[in-house]
Formats: C-alpha cells, sequence, structure tokens
C-alpha cells in the first residue's frame, strides 16, 4: 500500500525517462476503457439480479394460495370450510377468495379477452397472507386433505425457487464476469508493460549505467502504467454508467427493469477505475520485475 | 594498511559461447592512478572495461570495487556501486527524448540527489565539457565529441572515484581527442581514478607527455604492461 501511495504522490523524474508514445500507450487506455465499461454494465446486471432475487424471495415468500377443485354442488362448501380452517390456524394473516373478474384477468395472458368464463369450470382460488413466521403447512396441508378433499395448499416453492435461483444465477454468472475481466485487464496491462519494457532496452540500459536500481525502473514504468489505467479506466467506467442510465425502464419488466443502480450501490462503479489502477500497479510491478530479472 | 585498489581483477577470464577472450587476467587499478587500456580490435577492452563496472561478470576469477567483491552482489548493489563509478562509453548512450541536461543530470536523478543544486551547478559543468548552449538539444542533435563531452559530464555529475573511457575519442578529430584528454586529465589530477580504453597509441603518447599514466595491453588472451616501444 505504501508503494502504492508513494506511486500516487508521483516521480516525475522517474516517469519522464519513459518515452510517453508507443503503441502500449494505445493498447493499455483502450482496453482499460472497454473493461472498465463492461465491469460497470456487468455490475450493474449483478446488482440487479441480487436484487430481483431478493424482491421475489420476498414477495413470494409471504403469500400462498389455496386451489379447490371440486364439482360444482361442493366446491362453495369446501372453499367456506376452507376459510374457516385457515382462520383458525396461527401464521395465517388473512385469506381472500378471487372473485370471477380477478381469475379472468390471470388467465388473460393465455386464452385473450374473450374468453367465456362463465362455461368454464375454474378452480376457486383463496389468496392466502402470510405472517412472518407462516403456518404448519404439513399439518395444514393434513387438515384441508381431511376436511376439503379438494383444497390444494400452494406455498409458491415450486414457482419461487426456480425464479430466485435463476437470479441468483445470474449474479453468480455476472460476478464470474467480473473476475474475468479482472484477469484481462491484468493481463493486458502486464503484457503490454513487458512490450514497453522490451521496447526501451535503451533506456532500461542508460539507466542501470548510472547507478539506477530495479525499483526505479520499475517505479518508472509502473506508475506511467497505473496512471493510464486509471485514465481509461475512468473514462470507461464513465461511459459504462451513461449507458446503464439510458437503459429502457419497462413497467413490470422483472429484472429488464431493473438494470442500474440504486442508492448505495452508486458506490460500486465509482471503485472501478481506481480498482483498475491497483490491478495495473500490480501487473506492471511484476511484469517490470520479470522483465528486468530477464535482462539480468 | 594500504589503501585498497579502487578496481582490483584477480585471475579474471571471460569466455563467450567457448571461446576464451582472456584469462588470467589480474591488474590493480590504485585510487588516483591513471591507465590506459589498449591492445587490437577484438582482444576484449570493452569487455573489460564492463567487466570493472559490474555489468558483466567474469567466468573465472574475481573483481572488487574498494575490495568489495562483485561476486556475490545482486543487480541493486552492483547500481549503488556504480555511483562511485563514472563510465563513457564509445557510443555514448543517451536518453533520446531528454534533454542533454536532463542526461546529464540522470546519475542524481536516479540516486535520489539534490537534483536542483545540480541543476544550478549545471552551467559549470556545461561551461567545463563547452556544452552551455546545447543544454536543452537533444542527444540525437550533438555531433560526436559533443556526444562524448556529455558523456564524461554525466560521467563525472556524481563526483565519482573513478572514471571508465571506453574508446571515448574513437568517433572525434584529433582536436577533438584532445580535448577529451584533457578532460581525462583534468579529472585524474583532481584524484579520480582513471581506466581509459583506447587504440589510439597517438593519443597515448600525447597523453604520456602530460600525466604519470601506466599502458596496459590486451594480447594473445591476457594483459601485460606495455613499455618503452609507445
Amino acid at each position: 500500500m505504501n508503494a502504492l501511495l508513494t506511486l500516487l504522490q508521483g516521480d516525475k523524474s522517474a516517469e519522464s525517462v519513459v518515452p510517453r508514445t508507443g503503441y502500449t500507450a494505445v493498447l493499455t487506455i483502450a482496453c482499460a476503457a472497454a473493461m472498465a465499461f463492461l465491469a460497470v454494465f456487468v455490475l450493474a446486471l449483478a446488482l440487479s439480479a441480487g436484487r430481483q432475487a431478493a424482491e421475489w424471495e420476498a414477495s413470494l415468500s409471504d403469500s400462498a394460495t389455496v386451489r379447490i377443485s371440486a364439482p360444482a354442488e361442493m366446491a362453495d362448501v369446501q372453499a367456506d370450510t376452507v376459510e374457516t380452517i385457515l382462520a383458525q390456524t396461527p401464521g395465517i394473516g388473512g385469506t381472500r377468495r378471487l372473485s370471477d373478474d380477478e381469475q379472468a384477468l390471470l388467465l388473460q395472458p393465455w386464452f385473450g379477452t374473450d374468453l367465456p368464463l362463465e362455461t368454464l369450470r375454474l378452480p376457486i382460488l383463496i389468496d392466502v397472507t402470510l405472517t412472518e413466521d407462516g403456518p404448519d403447512v404439513i399439518g395444514l396441508r393434513q387438515r384441508l386433505a381431511a376436511e376439503a378433499p379438494g383444497a390444494v395448499y400452494d406455498d409458491h416453492g415450486r414457482w419461487r425457487a426456480p425464479m430466485v435461483d435463476a437470479a441468483q444465477g445470474l449474479r453468480s454468472l455476472s460476478l464470474i464476469a467480473l473476475i474475468l475481466i479482472a484477469g484481462v485487464t491484468g493481463v493486458t496491462v502486464a503484457l503490454a508493460a513487458s512490450a514497453a519494457i522490451s521496447a526501451n532496452g535503451q533506456v532500461i540500459d542508460v539507466l542501470r549505467l548510472v547507478g539506477a536500481e530495479d525499483r526505479y525502473i520499475s517505479r518508472a514504468f509502473t506508475r506511467r502504467f497505473t496512471l493510464r489505467t486509471l485514465g481509461g479506466a475512468a473514462a470507461g467506467a464513465l461511459t459504462g454508467l451513461v449507458a446503464v442510465a439510458l437503459i429502457p425502464t419497462v413497467a413490470g419488466g422483472g429484472l429488464a427493469s431493473a438494470v442500474g443502480f440504486y442508492g448505495l450501490e452508486w458506490i460500486w462503479p465509482l471503485l472501478v477505475p481506481p480498482a483498475a489502477a491497483v490491478l495495473a500497479f500490480v501487473a506492471t510491478r511484476a511484469a517490470a520485475a520479470r522483465r528486468l530479472k530477464e535482462a539480468g | 594498511m594500504a589503501d585498497p585498489s579502487a578496481i582490483e581483477l584477480t585471475s579474471a577470464a571471460m569466455s563467450y559461447s567457448g571461446r576464451t577472450l582472456f584469462r588470467d587476467v589480474s591488474l590493480q587499478l590504485a585510487p588516483g592512478s591513471f591507465h590506459f587500456l589498449t591492445g587490437p580490435s577484438g582482444a576484449g577492452k570493452t569487455t573489460l572495461i564492463k567487466l570493472c563496472y559490474g555489468e558483466l561478470r567474469p567466468t573465472e576469477g574475481r573483481v572488487t570495487f574498494f575490495d568489495d567483491d562483485t561476486g556475490h552482489m545482486d543487480r541493486d548493489t552492483i547500481a549503488l556501486l556504480r555511483r562511485r563509478i563514472g563510465v563513457v562509453h564509445q557510443d555514448c548512450r543517451f536518453i533520446d527524448h531528454l534533454s542533454v541536461a536532463e542526461n546529464i543530470l540522470l546519475p542524481v536523478t536516479v540516486s535520489g540527489g539534490n537534483v536542483e543544486r545540480a541543476r544550478a551547478d549545471m552551467d559549470d559543468l556545461l561551461g567545463w565539457v563547452g556544452l552551455k548552449a546545447l543544454a536543452d538539444h537533444r542527444p540525437p542533435e550533438l555531433s560526436g565529441g559533443e556526444r562524448q563531452r556529455a558523456a564524461l559530464a554525466r560521467a563525472v555529475i556524481l563526483s565519482p572515484d573513478i572514471i571508465l573511457a571506453d574508446e571515448p575519442t574513437g568517433n572525434v578529430d584529433w582536436e577533438m581527442s584532445l580535448k577529451i584528454l584533457g578532460l581525462l586529465i583534468e579529472l585524474n589530477r583532481l584524484g579520480k581514478t582513471v581506466l581509459c580504453a583506447t587504440h589510439d597509441m597517438s593519443l597515448i603518447r600525447q597523453a604520456k607527455t602530460r600525466v604519470s599514466a601506466r599502458v596496459l595491453r590486451l594480447r594473445d588472451g591476457g594483459v601485460e604492461l606495455a613499455g618503452a616501444e609507445l
């Protein structure tokens, strides 16, 4: 850390001995910018996926549905029985029987608006609100089976688990992508630094001739590449933030509607340029040490 | 106890790819002495100079700076020792994108010395080598003689104990050769140890009229003290 602080404070004399031109400068800046752009985008995706997973988990875990499929003459009786049982069950916060119109709305995406619902025999749906502790599901199912055989208690686990898994999987993939981005950035900067050191063999010869220690030579290259990476990453991160802000919001679009940064999440993209600089510092220093050792 | 030699080679040998350049070379450069190193092209003058400042290590034998054996020194220790040795190469070796003044200041810069004070003294140094007007020029804009003098200024800016010059007059005319020789003699009179490799016997003869110099000759893989034939 001290070495990094010393580097940031600067040693212009050390830096000035390395020529400013060369393809490695463009390569480093362009790579840092591209990777920072991708990093910001992937960060937005990872945070959104995590947020969405939490929302889905929360919204589906505090509710359940009881579906009653029974002959027409028995359906209402069983529904009343179910409501009575639910009212007596600890962990149930409330119940609400869905109306025909609400059921029609639920079916609309599949059957359209012209569906003659009155001709179809649909199950009765009861929306159940759970308390924080929730009910004893096994006991409740046993009682429903005994007293209202057409009733099925659905705690949404069948739907919730794959959705949450998918969101969490997306977040994991995003984190892997971030690690890959960091790795590619480090390798590219290290290669660029190695190439620059090789291309400046004459400069290194002169520095050694006049008594420069390895750390001085290394610092000359490390500072240059760290600052180039910082600059490139800042530009890339800024562009990435603008791009993320411009993603169209889709009302009710689930994950697509939520990609972006909210509240304290804004800190994360701001950390991308300094993180890239630290990465470049470590990569360049290692590359310089290796090249100087090889040079003898 | 006698003063340690500034540089001492003991039974030093150097081989490249199985070819022995020289073997069993022993020499001592006493502090304040002036030595010429001569010999035919390919005899190993440049290699021997490089041994003397640690750029190369002998394949056999040992090299010491002020009684410190270089055999076990790492690169950074060698770098620190080089601050006590000023080196002038035939090809001068500059950083071309820096100005002449910045190149001359490099030893101060890399050693973490007082650059501002050295910059203030720069006028005197540039005046001494006759390059005041060229301080802001880039090395590629200088003539051969100007480059050699700039290299000499860089070599002495840290006031080293030893000056090693490898064919410093190789690319310049006779008049400039005498100027450079005069600067080396001045440094020797200030107490610096000077080792100058050259194949120019006229220059050596000229020097011997002005300074007490020993002449070492590399021949047939060994080094000998050249005598009266000069």
